[in-house]
C-alpha cells in the first residue's frame, strides 16, 4: 500500500515534470514567435548526432565543434543562428525520425550531421525528398553522398584515406602488412578494403599477409594479435573506433608486437591517447586536421577557443570536421540567403576554396571535399604532424 | 585439413601464447559468471543487470582513483562495498516488488534495470571512454620464454579460485549459506522455518554484486577502456558461461567460463579466417549445450513440478 | 448474431481508419507520417512477438534476428539492378543474385517466409527449453543471424549496409499491411490453434494431457511470429530506405518487449496501443533533451541523454506497478465499446473497485 502511494507520488511528479518541461518548451516557442518583430527571426540550423547509444562518444565530440562554431559565428546577414540539437540515439529509425522532425517541425534550413554513416544514410531520402541540404560531419561511407544531391560532407571518404595510408606504409618501406578490421563497422571495413587494394598494387600480390576481424565492442584481441605476430608483418593497418583501437594497440604492444600501427582519422581524439597511454606512441594515421599548426586563420580561432573552453585538451579531427560543416553551411547562406533551402543547396554544392580549419575546402560533384590529408602520429602524449599528402600525389601513381 | 595446417604453422611459443590468452580471458569470464550463477541459484532469475553492475563498478573504481585520489587498494575495497550496496538497492527496487509475480515479469524488470543503468551511466558519465588507471605491478608485463603475460593475468585465476572457494564455503558451511540453500529449494517452506527471506536475498545480491565488482576491477585493469555499454557483451557471455556449466552451480560457472574463454581464443587461433565469427562462438556453444544437455555440464536434473 | 455484427463493425472500422490513413498521407507532414508509419510497423512486430510471448507463453527474444531476415530480403532484392554496383562498391554482389529483382510486395512475403523457415529450423531444438533458457537461446540465435549477415559480404554487403532501397513512406500501404496482419493474427488466435496456444501458456502439462501437441503448436506459434516479424522487418527496411547489420542488435528486441509489456502480454489490441504509446511517447519525451530555461535560468539537468533516463525509469515503473499493462490479457471488444457508450459511467466505477 505504501509502495503504491510512493509510486503514485513518483508518477505524479514525473508527469508534472514533463508538463513543466513541455510548458518551458512552449514558453520558448512563444518567445521565438515574439522575436521576429525584434530580431527579424533566427535562422534555424538542425544538428543531428548520436548523443546516446553506441556512438555517443563521437557525437559528443562533434557537438562541441558545432557549438563552438556557433559561438564564434553566431550571426548570418544580421540574423541570429539558432542550433536545434537532436539525439538520434545511434539508431537508424530514430535518425530518420529526427531528420524529418528537424525539417517539418523545426523548419530548419540546413542539417548538420551525423557521426556514423549508417545514421546519415537513414536520413538521406528524407533530406532529398524535402530538399533541405545536409552536411555530414564524419560519415565517410561513399554511399552517403552518392546519388543524393542534397547530402554533402566535410570529411574524407573511405577510399581516399585507405589509399593514403597504403601509400604512406609503402613509402616508409613496408613490404608486407597485416590488416585488423572491425568487421561490423562500415568505416573500418571500407578503409581496410581500399588500403588492401592500393597496397597490393604497390607492393605486389600477397603483400597483405593477414586480415583479422573483430566486432564492435570487443575488448579482447589477443587471439587475433597472436596470429598476426606469427606472420611478422612490417606494419599493421587497424582502422576503427577509437576505444577499441586504443585497446587493440595496447594489447599488441603487450604481446610484443613492436611494428608501427596505422589507422584512420577517428583516432584523432583525446580519448584515444587517454585510453592507449604510452602504448599508442608512434602510431600513424591520416587526418584532415592538424592541431599543432593552424592551417588557416580560421583554424587558429578554433584552436584558441577550444583550448579556452576545454582546458588542456587538444581538439580532435572529429571536432574540427564538425566545426567545418558549420562553416560550409554558413558560407553558403551568406551568398544564398537564409530563406530558400534549395538555393542554399546550390551554394553548398558550389563551395570552393573555403577557408576551414582543415585548410581550403572544395566540394566535388558528389558533394565530397577534395583536400589534402595530413599524416600524424602520437608523440609524448600529443598528436604531432608528420607529413602531408595531396590528392594529386595519389593520382600520379 | 586447414586445421592441421594451422597447427603445423604455429610455433610452440605461439600456441603457448594462445593458451595463456585463453586462460586469462576464461578466468575473467569465470569470475563474473560466478556472480551470475549465484543469484540464479538462489532466486531462479536471470539478473540481466549483472553486466551493467560490472560496468558501474568500473566507473566507481575509476572515480575513486582519479577524481578522489584514494589509493588504489582502498578504492578497490570501497568499490566492492559500494557495488554490493548498488546490488541490494537494485534488488529492493526492481526485483522485490515482483517476488510473487510470474517469472517473465521479473525477467522484463531485469532487462529494464539493465537499460536504466546504461542510460544513467551515459547521462552522468558521458559516452566518452575513460581510461581505467594503471595499477603498479598488476598492469606490467612479464615475459616467459617468448610468451608475454600481463601480471594481472596471473593474478586473475588466483582471485577466481579464492572467490570460488570462499563462496563455496559460505554456501555450504555457514548458517547464512544454509538459509540460502533453503530459499533456493523452496522459499515458502524456508519462510515457515523461520528464515528471513528478505535478508537472505539481500545478502545474496550483495555477495553477487561484490563478485561483480571484483570482476570489474580485474576487467578494468586488463581492458582499461570504460564505456557505459561495456557490460552488455561480457554480461551476456558470462551468463552463457554460467549456463554451459549448469546454471546455479558455482563450480560449473568456473568451468563454463574457462570453456568459453579458451574456446573463443582457440577458434581464432586455429581458424583465423573465421575471426569475424568469434562472438558467435559463445551463442553456438550455448545452443549446443542446451540441445544436448539442457541443464549444463554440472547442472542437476530437475523435474517440473505440477 | 453478435459475431456478424462484430465482423461488420471491424470492417467498418478498418475502412474508416484507412480513410484516416489516406488523409494522413495527403495532408500531414512527413515527420508525423513517419511516426505513424513506425507505430504501424512496430505494431506488426509487437503483435508477432505477442503470439509467442503473450499467447503461447514462450518467452522468446529473437525478434531482431527475424526482422533482419525480412529487412535484408527487401534490401537485397528491391534495390534497382542498375544501382547495385554503387551499393556493393567494396565487394561485388554475388553473380547469382545481382540480376534478380523483386517488387516490394514479393520481397516482403518471401522475407516473412524465409524468417518462418529459419524459425522452424531453430524451433526444433530451442522450443524444448523453457522460460529463461528459451529467452537466452532465442537471443543467441538472433545474434548469430546478425553476425552471419555481417560476414556474408557478397550477399548482404556486410557492415557497409545496403542503400537505395526504394523508400516507402506511405501510410496507406503500411496501414494495409498492418490491418492484414492484425486480421490474420486475430483469426489465428480465435481458432482452435489460438486456444491451444493459450492452453500451453496456462499450463503445459495440463495442455498436453488434454491432447494438445505441444511441440507442433509451439513451433507453429514461433513460425507465425517469425513470419510477421519478417514482414515488419521488411517494412522497416523499406521505410528507412537502408539497412545494415547494426540495426538488428539484440537490444532492438527490447523495444518490442516493452511494447507488449505495456500493451499487455496476451492482448492483440494491447499491442496496438503499446506500439503507439512507446513510439509516440519516445518522441514526446524529446522535450527532456532540449535545454530548458525557467525564469531565465538554464537548468543543467536538461541535456541530451535525459530523455532515455526518464524513458527507462517510466519503463521500470510500468513493469513494477502496472505489470499487466494497459489491457492485461483482455481485448478491447465491440461489446465493451458498446457497453461503454451505453453506460459511460460504469467503467469508472469498475476501475475504482479494481484500483483498491
Amino acid at each position: 500500500m505504501k509502495m503504491k502511494k510512493f509510486v503514485s507520488a513518483f508518477l505524479a511528479s514525473a508527469v508534472a515534470l514533463s508538463l513543466v518541461a513541455g510548458c518551458g518548451g512552449g514558453d520558448k516557442k512563444k518567445a521565438e514567435e515574439k522575436k521576429p518583430e525584434a530580431a527579424a527571426g533566427a535562422v534555424k540550423v538542425g544538428v543531428f548526432l548520436p548523443l546516446t547509444g553506441d556512438n555517443a562518444a563521437g557525437g559528443e565530440l562533434e557537438l562541441r565543434g558545432i557549438k563552438l562554431a556557433n559561438k564564434l559565428h553566431p550571426e548570418i546577414n544580421g540574423k541570429k543562428i539558432e542550433l536545434v540539437v537532436v539525439d538520434n540515439k545511434s539508431d537508424k529509425a530514430e535518425a530518420a525520425n529526427v531528420a524529418a522532425r528537424l525539417i517539418e517541425k523545426d523548419k530548419v534550413k540546413v542539417i548538420l550531421g551525423s557521426y556514423g554513416s549508417s545514421l546519415s544514410m537513414a536520413a538521406g531520402n528524407i533530406v532529398k525528398d524535402s530538399k533541405v541540404p545536409a552536411i555530414g560531419t564524419s560519415c565517410t561511407n561513399p554511399q552517403v553522398t552518392k546519388g543524393n544531391d542534397y547530402y554533402f560532407r566535410a570529411c574524407f571518404i573511405d577510399p581516399f584515406q585507405g589509399t593514403v595510408m597504403a601509400n604512406y606504409a609503402f613509402k616508409k618501406g613496408a613490404k608486407k602488412v597485416a590488416i585488423v578490421q572491425e568487421v561490423s563497422n562500415d568505416y573500418s571495413v571500407g578503409l581496410a578494403k581500399f588500403f588492401k587494394e592500393a597496397f597490393e598494387k604497390l607492393a605486389g600480390p600477397g603483400s597483405v599477409v593477414e586480415i583479422a576481424n573483430y566486432q564492435t565492442g570487443d575488448k579482447d584481441f589477443s587471439a587475433q594479435l597472436t596470429n598476426l605476430k606469427a606472420k611478422n608483418p612490417d606494419a599493421v593497418f587497424a582502422p576503427g573506433n577509437f576505444t577499441e583501437s586504443a585497446l587493440l594497440v595496447k594489447q599488441a604492444r603487450q604481446l610484443g608486437i613492436t611494428v608501427p600501427f596505422l589507422g584512420g582519422d577517428t583516432w584523432e581524439t583525446q580519448d584515444f591517447i587517454n585510453v592507449g597511454g604510452k602504448d599508442v606512441e608512434g602510431v600513424a594515421f591520416s587526418s584532415a586536421f592538424d592541431s599543432t599548426k593552424a592551417a588557416t586563420p580560421e583554424a587558429k580561432k578554433f584552436l584558441d577557443e577550444y583550448t579556452k573552453e576545454y582546458k588542456g585538451e587538444q581538439p580532435g579531427g572529429l571536432t574540427a570536421l564538425a566545426y567545418d560543416s558549420y562553416l560550409i553551411a554558413l558560407n553558403a547562406m551568406k551568398t544564398a540567403g537564409v530563406e530558400d533551402s534549395k538555393k542554399i543547396r546550390d551554394a553548398i554544392a558550389a563551395t570552393k576554396d573555403l577557408e576551414t580549419t582543415t585548410g581550403k575546402t572544395t566540394l566535388n560533384a558528389d558533394g565530397d571535399p577534395i583536400k589534402s590529408a595530413v599524416i600524424k602520429t602520437v608523440k609524448e602524449g600529443k598528436f604531432t604532424y608528420m607529413d602531408t599528402v595531396n590528392p594529386e600525389d595519389l593520382k600520379a601513381k | 585439413m586447414e586445421l592441421f595446417q594451422a597447427i603445423a604453422n604455429m610455433t610452440g611459443a605461439g600456441l603457448a601464447q594462445h593458451l595463456v590468452n585463453g586462460i586469462s580471458l576464461g578466468s575473467l569470464y569465470a569470475l563474473i559468471a560466478i556472480g551470475y550463477t549465484m543469484v540464479y541459484g538462489i532466486l531462479l532469475m536471470i539478473n540481466f543487470a549483472h553486466g551493467d553492475i560490472v560496468m558501474m563498478a568500473c566507473y566507481f573504481a575509476f572515480f575513486g582513483i582519479t577524481a578522489f585520489h584514494i589509493p588504489w587498494y582502498l578504492t578497490f575495497i570501497g568499490t566492492i562495498a559500494v557495488t554490493a550496496l548498488l546490488g541490494v538497492v537494485i534488488e529492493r527496487t526492481a526485483y522485490r516488488p515482483l517476488r510473487d509475480a510470474p517469472k517473465n515479469s521479473v525477467l522484463i524488470s531485469a532487462i529494464g534495470a539493465s537499460f536504466l543503468l546504461e542510460n544513467l551511466a551515459n547521462y552522468i558519465f558521458s559516452g566518452r571512454p575513460m581510461h581505467f588507471p594503471d595499477i603498479p605491478f598488476l598492469s606490467s608485463m612479464i615475459s616467459v620464454g617468448g610468451v608475454q603475460i600481463q601480471a594481472i593475468c596471473l593474478f586473475i585465476p588466483v582471485v577466481t579460485v579464492i572467490c570460488l572457494f570462499g563462496l563455496l564455503h559460505i554456501v555450504n558451511h555457514t548458517k547464512t549459506g544454509m538459509a540460502m540453500r533453503a530459499v533456493s529449494k523452496d522459499y515458502e517452506i524456508a519462510r515457515v522455518m523461520g528464515v528471513n527471506i528478505d535478508n537472505i536475498i539481500s545478502i545474496t545480491f550483495a555477495i553477487g554484486s561484490a563478485l561483480a565488482a571484483i570482476g570489474a576491477i580485474m576487467w578494468g585493469i586488463r581492458y582499461p577502456g570504460i564505456t557505459p555499454y561495456l557490460g552488455v557483451m561480457p554480461g551476456l557471455k558470462c551468463f552463457i558461461a554460467a549456463v554451459i556449466g549448469g546454471i546455479g552451480n558455482i563450480k560449473g560457472a568456473v568451468i563454463g567460463g574457462f570453456i568459453l574463454g579458451l574456446g573463443e581464443i582457440l577458434i581464432v587461433a586455429f581458424f583465423p579466417q573465421f575471426s569475424g565469427y568469434r562472438d558467435a562462438f559463445a551463442f553456438i556453444m550455448l545452443i549446443l549445450i542446451l540441445f544436448y544437455k539442457p541443464t549444463g555440464l554440472l547442472g542437476e536434473k530437475t523435474t517440473e513440478k505440477v | 448474431m453478435n459475431n456478424k455484427r462484430n465482423l461488420i463493425l471491424t470492417l467498418v472500422a478498418i475502412v474508416v481508419l484507412f480513410g484516416v490513413a489516406c488523409f494522413i498521407q495527403a495532408e500531414v507532414d512527413s515527420y508525423i507520417r513517419r511516426i505513424v508509419n513506425l507505430c504501424l510497423i512496430y505494431a506488426i512486430i509487437g503483435l508477432s512477438m505477442n503470439v509467442t510471448n503473450g499467447f503461447a507463453g514462450q518467452f522468446s527474444l529473437g525478434q531482431a534476428g527475424f526482422m533482419a531476415i525480412g529487412a535484408y530480403m527487401v534490401g537485397i532484392f528491391t534495390v534497382p539492378v542498375e544501382l547495385r554496383a554503387d551499393v556493393f562498391y567494396a565487394v561485388p554482389m554475388n553473380p547469382y543474385l545481382v540480376n534478380i529483382y523483386m517488387p516490394l510486395g514479393v520481397a516482403l512475403v518471401l522475407g516473412g517466409v524465409l524468417a518462418a523457415i529459419v524459425a522452424g529450423l531453430i524451433g526444433t531444438p530451442v522450443l524444448r527449453l523453457r522460460g529463461d533458457y528459451l529467452a537466452i537461446a532465442t537471443l543467441g540465435f538472433s545474434e548469430i543471424i546478425r553476425i552471419v549477415i555481417t560476414n556474408a559480404t557478397s550477399v548482404t554487403n556486410g557492415a557497409l549496409g545496403i542503400k537505395n532501397i526504394p523508400p516507402l513512406n506511405d501510410v496507406r500501404y503500411i496501414f494495409l499491411a498492418t490491418a492484414i496482419s492484425y486480421i490474420l493474427i486475430t483469426l489465428l488466435l480465435n481458432s482452435s490453434y489460438g486456444r491451444a496456444f493459450k492452453a500451453i501458456r496456462e499450463d503445459e502439462i495440463a495442455a498436453e494431457a488434454m491432447g494438445v501437441n505441444l511441440f507442433y503448436h509451439k513451433n507453429l506459434a514461433f513460425m507465425v511470429s517469425a513470419f510477421f516479424a519478417g514482414i515488419g522487418g521488411g517494412l522497416y527496411g523499406a521505410l528507412l530506405g537502408t539497412v545494415d547489420p547494426k540495426n538488428f542488435l539484440f537490444t532492438l528486441t527490447y523495444n518490442f518487449l516493452l511494447i507488449i509489456v505495456l500493451g499487455g502480454m496476451g492482448s492483440v489490441t494491447g499491442s496496438m496501443f503499446g506500439a503507439i504509446i512507446v513510439t509516440g511517447g519516445l518522441e514526446y519525451l524529446r522535450i527532456f533533451d532540449e535545454p530548458l530555461e525557467l525564469m531565465g535560468v538554464a537548468i543543467p539537468l536538461f541535456r541530451p541523454g535525459l530523455r532515455m533516463v526518464v524513458f527507462s525509469i517510466l519503463l521500470m515503473v510500468c513493469v513494477l506497478f502496472w505489470r499487466h499493462g494497459i489491457m492485461g490479457t483482455n481485448e478491447l471488444t465491440w461489446e465493451k465499446i458498446i457497453h461503454f457508450i451505453k453506460h459511460p459511467l460504469d467503467g469508472f466505477r469498475k476501475k475504482g473497485v479494481q484500483g483498491k
